[in-house]
């Protein structure tokens, strides 16, 4: 009885282990609550939006969170400014070329300074950012919370584990050519972006 | 008709402030949207959603005075109507 209550039990630690190694999360969030929120100062107000056209999918693994790989894609049509004008401005050639350029993406490298306690992780996220075409090495802090398990609660009768992505940073517009002549006395050339994502990995 | 543009130009400016003061006297440009959050509880990220509102700005608020000034403006190339004495 004793020996099979450790076979057992030996059997049981090597699923979880199985388990527990790199997962893949899919950002294509069934709530839709995934956004990015970009704001840059201009003239009178400041050009605040969002975007919630997120897909993509990134590698994680709990046991090794330094190791995390992926490519998060927003869809530039899916940006959103409350003014109808400035939304046509946003979407045209001049700024962002919609029609040209479908995606914005953020491919990672590396992850530095990597810092793990409980289930949340922060780490200075190397990676590609790519938007009208420009591609340049960006480095983004973040914070990934794993959520062993919470799947079930936002979808039901699904099992799975969900991660939570956080990360906030700048980038120039005249670095990735949107409308790089405008003033900047005007239009400022710095752009906040605030990512606020969760993935899903489902278990059968 | 002087009068009558004169009377338009007053009710336009008129209505036009008291719209933009209903609907929160917003400073910045005109909306058509408004952004709605939402806290999804198990992922503790705010949703934002766009309802669609109007919500003049100081655009609205100054096409309305200058298409107010522009009908004032124009009154004046009328000339009173003038009531002649018979005798």
């Amino acid at each position: 009885m004793k020996t099979i209550l450790c076979i057992l039990t030996a059997l049981v630690s090597l699923a979880t282990a199985a388990l527990a190694g790199p997962q893949t999360f899919d950002f294509k969030d069934p709530k839709g609550v995934n956004n990015a929120v970009f704001k840059l100062d201009a003239t009178l107000e400041s050009i605040n939006g969002s975007a919630n056209g997120i897909s993509g999918t990134i590698i994680f693994d709990p046991e090794n969170p330094a190791a995390t790989k992926g490519r998060i894609v927003v869809a530039t049509a899916s940006l959103h400014v409350p003014n109808p004008m400035m939304k046509q401005h946003l979407h045209s050639a001049l700024w962002l070329d919609v029609a040209k350029y479908p995606e914005i993406v953020f491919e990672t490298l590396e992850l530095k300074n990597v810092k793990t306690t409980g289930d949340t992780t922060t780490a200075d996220v190397a990676g590609k950012f790519t938007v009208k075409g420009v591609t340049q090495t960006i480095t983004a802090p973040a914070k990934l919370t794993y959520l062993k398990d919470k799947l079930g609660q936002r979808v039901p009768n699904q099992k799975g584990d969900l991660i939570v992505i956080r990360a906030t940073f700048t980038i120039k517009r005249t670095d990735y050519g949107i409308n790089p002549s405008a003033p900047q006395d005007k239009v400022a050339d710095e752009i906040n972006l605030t990512l606020s994502i969760a993935g899903a990995a489902p278990r059968p | 008709m002087k009068r009558r543009l004169q009377i338009l130009a007053l009710l336009l400016a008129v209505t036009a402030v008291l719209v933009w003061l209903a609907t929160g006297a917003n400073r910045g440009w005109t909306k058509t949207s408004v952004p709605v959050k939402t806290l999804d509880e198990v992922t503790g990220i705010e949703a934002i959603a766009y309802r669609q509102q109007f919500v003049p700005g100081v655009d609205f608020l100054g096409l309305a005075l200058l298409g107010a000034g522009v009908l004032a403006g124009v009154s004046l190339f009328f000339r009173k109507k003038t009531t002649t004495n018979p005798s």
